[in-house]
């Protein structure tokens, strides 16, 4: 790993070592090593099936490693007698289908967590939630049910929701895949803001021209295994393995880079 | 996983047949007035010829009915305008414990179907003997015939002589009504629990939420709202069912009725209080259908609930 990223020097937010996970008899993620800096985005690319998905939701315990290790801000958070609910309140998802709540508005969808986890008044949830909403534009839709929103506000409501309790690093998974490609800018662009906000993120991405516009760290997976990795620049200009390549060349064939 | 459709759930108010003119100066076609004019002729028939069979069907099970060799006997046993006249308001009267029945046991069927339900969703090795409990008495009660329930707790506990338990067929039959019937709504909120997608509970457990929270505030609101049209058909078969607890000498409609036949020997009475109860049960169907028809549209329009 290359130090020319910003805060590179500094403890890493998240970090995995030899994380290993198998579904059945399938190995989805083979000795997998990744440290992500404070205030850096890491994008995760790769073919469907490469194990994106499942190192983000393996990253906030919602799947059980098999083997190695995962800290957050230096504490193990793969321990077995470590509170899990208490280390998913510090990691934010956004997830690839939104998940947002359909029986509460949207409003209600942002403070649930503020409220009921970290025990914040409904006043104060809510003044935080609409001044969220205002900075991602969605400050009209504060009472709306998410059915009533088109795909990128439901997605970037939903990025609010994960925003609003302040975690120290946010997962997002595939968060553009759903959108119809005409909405895919907003919701990209409240990503760029964000990291310009500092946020520390982890991004697993099908947007190539995007994960190299945004990312200070690449990440290639072929089959459960992080086969490259390095800058932006690195990965997307000079890719070293054959996969890479193979796999580069292809999304440039598709015209999508 | 939610494909949600652009521009969804816009009311479709606007293009109301009805007012074809918009407010860009659009005027109908030639084309669509006749073509309008054709499907109004055609709904006009179709009326119509509902209308023939229906008169015809009447007129044919009439003629069956009246025509039977036993007829007048069975018109004198059953429709008999006297008795019916003196059965009515016996029965209405013991109809009110009937209601006061189905309020207080729908209310806890309510309660005690929806812990045997989350009960049996409960997951890790503490709550091992509660989920089999859970099981085991849904298990049971919804395979015991309610009729046996019911002479079991109604003729049964008060034969033990027990101290300080009540022997009053009412709170007793109540009490076997409530047994039966959590057992059935117990299954309907664990479909509802199930059916909730695990996209949601992974969504509010990823924001920090403790399984209770996810369960309580994430998937019961969502699965209670998906299984009203099947909750309301459970309580019209309790409002019905109520009428059992008269086998245990409560003074329910059936039994007013029941006591009138046992005088006169007339059966005018049993149908005063059948129609008594058909009369009660048919709002109630309604209501279930304009609440599964009203939600079936939400669907429709793209809404996830």
């Amino acid at each position: 790993m290359s130090d020319i990223r910003p805060g590179a020097d500094a403890a890493p937010v998240l970090r995995m070592e030899s994380v290993r996970k198998t579904f059945g008899g399938t190995v989805v993620l083979r000795d997998v090593n990744l440290a992500v800096a404070p205030h850096t985005v890491t994008a995760l690319i790769g073919a469907s099936g490469s194990g994106k998905s499942t190192l983000l939701r393996c990253a906030n315990l919602l799947e059980e490693i098999d083997d190695g290790a995962i800290w957050l801000d230096e504490q193990e958070i793969t321990d077995p007698r470590v509170d899990q609910d208490a280390v998913r309140r510090r990691i934010g998802v956004v997830f690839q289908a939104y998940n947002l709540f359909p029986h509460m508005s949207v409003l209600d969808n942002i403070t649930l967590a503020p409220r009921r986890v970290h025990k914040v008044g409904r006043s104060e949830a809510e003044e935080h939630a609409r001044e969220l909403l205002d900075r991602l534009g969605l400050g009209a839709k504060a009472v709306e049910f998410p059915d009533r929103l088109s795909g990128g506000q439901q997605q970037r409501a939903a990025i609010v929701r994960a925003l609003a309790v302040r975690p120290r690093v946010l997962l997002l998974d595939e968060i553009t895949a759903a959108l119809d490609p005409e909405l895919v800018g907003e919701v990209l662009s409240v990503v760029r803001d964000l990291k310009d906000d500092g946020m520390t993120m982890v991004l697993a991405t099908h947007e190539m021209s995007f994960a190299r516009d945004v990312a200070d760290q690449v990440c290639f997976l072929k089959d459960g295994v992080i086969l490259e990795h390095g800058t932006a620049q690195e990965l997307f200009g000079a890719p070293q393995q054959e996969h890479t390549q193979r796999f580069l060349r292809r999304i440039v064939e598709a015209g999508r880079l | 996983m939610t494909v949600v459709k652009e521009e969804s759930g816009q009311d479709g108010s606007g293009d109301d047949p009805g007012t074809p003119r918009g407010d860009d100066g659009y005027v109908p076609s030639q084309r669509r007035i006749e073509r309008e004019a054709y499907k109004r002729a055609r709904a006009r028939r179709a009326t119509a010829i509902a209308a023939l069979s229906t008169l015809v069907t009447a007129v044919v099970l009439y003629l069956i009915v009246v025509g039977a060799p036993g007829w007048p006997r069975t018109k004198e046993t059953f429709f008999n305008g006297q008795y019916a006249r003196e059965a009515l308001p016996k029965v209405l009267e013991g109809l009110w414990l009937n209601v006061r029945l189905l309020l207080v046991c729908g209310a806890a069927v309510l309660v005690l179907g929806m812990l045997i339900a989350v009960a049996r969703t409960l997951k890790g090795p503490v709550f091992f003997p509660l989920r089999v409990l859970a099981a085991a008495y849904t298990d049971f009660f919804r395979g015991l015939p309610l009729i046996i329930n019911l002479m079991i707790v109604v003729l049964g506990v008060p034969a033990l002589r027990l101290q300080g338990v009540t022997v009053d067929p009412v709170l007793l039959g109540g009490t076997a009504l409530t047994l039966t019937y959590s057992a059935y709504v117990a299954e309907v909120f664990r479909a509802g629990i199930e059916s909730v997608h695990p996209s949601q509970r992974a969504a509010a457990r990823s924001l920090g939420l403790t399984k209770r929270q996810a369960l309580r505030h994430v998937v019961l609101p969502q699965a209670v709202r998906r299984q009203v049209p099947p909750l309301l058909n459970d309580l019209v078969s309790l409002q019905k069912d109520t009428g059992l607890v008269s086998i245990g000498g409560a003074v329910d409609a059936v039994r007013a009725a029941d006591i009138i036949v046992g005088r006169s020997l007339n059966y005018t009475p049993y149908i005063i209080a059948g129609l008594v109860f058909v009369a009660l049960t048919i709002p109630m169907t309604r209501f279930t259908d304009w609440v599964t028809a009203r939600m079936d549209r939400r669907r429709a329009q793209g809404g996830t609930l």
